[in-house]
């Protein structure tokens, strides 16, 4: 009797934070559409995506550019972070002395707990006059991409790692007894086992890189426009909200909120085509 | 924390629906969205040394600080500019000066640019640095973010619109410009004139260039002579009785002088 007191206390715990967590996404939506609302009355849906250029002061609002810039830039980030982290989190667990492993892990632990803002520092008087001295002007989407690629480096990593961790160990037992050499192991045996891990691993690292703000802000020279190549710089949708809030009024500060949920749009189709292609097991 | 509970009884007194409200004594500022911020902050001073007044501060312009004083919907208008001659029933008591100084990095060997070469490098006619006697190098422009101050001085001065401006680096607050600068030996930017010259004067290197001959420094904003520059004032209809006048006298003396200097005007006191 007793125990099953227990247990209903627990249950109706449980469903009270899920409610909580639920609740406080939707709260947000909420909230952006709220705030959103008098731009969209205003200045119309389409007009955030067919105006001439982004000038709130002239009542012009288009926001694709801005689209394309944090598009590109968390794309490239991803593409060269996921596998850097795979290799790494493969090195840590196949290939390296346990010693070595362990300090490894050390150091990539550390690598996530730097805040974005030191990485963006750094990007600043180190890297965007490096790429300045290559080809000017320096703060550009290509400064983007590899300060978010050092910064969601260790989630990949670290995520990888413990999809790594978690393969059973009689598959590897097993895929010895076969004879298999180590490479062969790893993709045949380890990667199909792990792939759900790594799914994963690589939708938390874009989620990263689509959020960051304040070190993107800082190197990627905040001009709206489509890029042309690498070393032209972009305003990404994260950027434009931080740098125009704190004087933004009226229907510019409205149009900001609908940057936010533009950007709650992306995520929202990632995590659906996520859930698409792993067939609804991403966090299996 | 004390001063926290006292908020927290006085918010639940109006949730409340009490009308003890009215007898507070209520100051109204508009105008200016470049003022509001500073007289926000010096609202707040005020209010902590007279506990029964409250401040209220909204923007909507200059022209709205003009005409809301002259209508007398607000007991003080704020206007970042001069008043003009059509305004000379109104009275304006200046209460900082802002000033916006060109920058660029301190190895660079131009030393002074006219009024339209800063109009053609910032609408891209000049793309080269060897054209006004520098180095073979191309220009890197910095350009303010939407609704800064800073923006709308520097446009306004050289009479540009933003929408022709062409860019590399668009930057938030001053000092990241003064970091972007600093970084990059080509580039040219603009920022208060207050924070270039405490960071150029404390070894960062970026150098302030002078602007139709007159040097870029806040002595020479201070004193009107510097032309990036323009008065933050106050504004009311009558000689200020009372309650405006007691926080006119306060926003101008040298108690406001560190909140002034905070949000990189320069104060008009020494």
């Amino acid at each position: 009797m007793s125990r099953s007191r227990t247990d209903i206390v627990l249950v109706w715990s449980l469903r009270g934070c899920a409610a909580l967590a639920g609740a406080i996404v939707l709260l947000i939506v909420v909230f952006l559409v709220l705030e959103s609302l008098p731009a969209l009355q205003h200045v119309g849906l389409a007009r955030f995506f067919t105006d001439a250029s982004w000038q709130p002061s002239e009542g012009l609002y288009n926001l694709t550019p801005m689209l394309w810039g944090t598009l590109f830039a968390m794309a490239g980030a991803v593409l060269v972070a996921t596998p850097l982290g795979v290799l790494s989190a493969m090195f840590c667990h196949y290939y390296a002395a346990p010693v070595v492993a362990r300090f490894y892990r050390r150091l990539i632990e550390l690598l996530a707990g730097i805040p974005s803002v030191v990485y963006g520092l750094w990007g600043l008087v180190v890297l965007v006059p490096l790429i300045g001295s290559l080809h000017p002007p320096g703060p550009s989407l290509l400064a983007g991409i590899a300060i978010l690629t050092i910064m969601i480096l260790p989630t990949i990593a670290l995520m990888a790692d413990a999809a790594l961790a978690n393969v059973p160990a009689h598959y590897l037992r097993g895929a010895s007894a076969l004879g298999l050499s180590r490479w062969a192991t790893i993709r045949g045996v380890v990667f199909p086992a792990a792939k759900s891990g790594l799914f994963t691993g690589v939708i938390l690292e874009t989620g990263r890189a689509i959020g960051e703000t304040m070190a993107v802000l800082m190197v990627c020279g905040n001009v709206v426009q489509t890029p042309a190549n690498v070393f032209e710089p972009i305003r990404t949708l994260t950027a434009n909200i931080a740098l125009e809030m704190a004087y933004a009024l009226g229907d510019h500060r409205a149009a900001l909120f609908v940057s936010g949920l533009v950007l709650m749009a992306v995520i929202v189709v990632l995590v659906a085509g996520a859930e698409r292609i792993s067939k609804g097991r991403v966090y299996g | 924390m004390k001063r926290l509970w006292i908020r927290l009884a006085f918010t639940l007194f109006l949730l409340a629906g009490c009308s003890e409200d009215s007898a507070q004594d209520k100051l109204v500022l508009t105008g200016s969205s470049t003022i509001a911020p500073l007289v926000s902050e010096i609202g707040k001073r005020f209010e902590a040394l007279h506990p029964d007044v409250r401040v209220d501060v909204q923007t909507g312009g200059s022209s709205r600080g003009i005409a809301d004083a002259r209508q007398g919907l607000a007991d003080i208008g704020m206007a970042s500019r001069a008043l003009k001659e059509s305004e000379g029933d109104l009275l304006a008591f200046t209460i900082a000066r802002d000033g916006v100084g060109l920058i660029v990095h301190k190895d660079n060997p131009v030393i002074e640019l006219s009024d339209a070469q800063v109009v053609a490098i910032y609408t891209g006619k000049i793309v080269n640095w060897k054209d006004m006697g520098g180095n073979d190098a191309p220009i890197t422009v910095v350009n303010k973010a939407e609704g800064r101050s800073t923006l709308e001085l520097f446009l306004d001065y050289f009479k540009l619109k933003n929408t022709v401006v062409k860019a590399q680096v668009i930057i938030g607050d001053n000092e990241q410009g003064i970091k972007t600068v600093a970084g990059n030996p080509n580039t040219i930017g603009y920022v208060s004139i207050g924070t270039a010259e405490y960071d150029a004067s404390h070894g960062v290197a970026v150098k302030l260039l002078p602007v139709d001959g007159v040097a870029a420094s806040t002595e020479n904003v201070r004193n009107g002579s510097f032309p990036l520059s323009r008065p933050l004032n106050l504004v009311t209809k009558t000689e200020p009785q009372g309650l405006a006048k007691d926080f006119i006298a306060f926003a101008r003396s040298t108690a406001a002088e560190a909140i002034v200097k905070k949000q990189y005007f320069v104060p008009i006191t020494h």
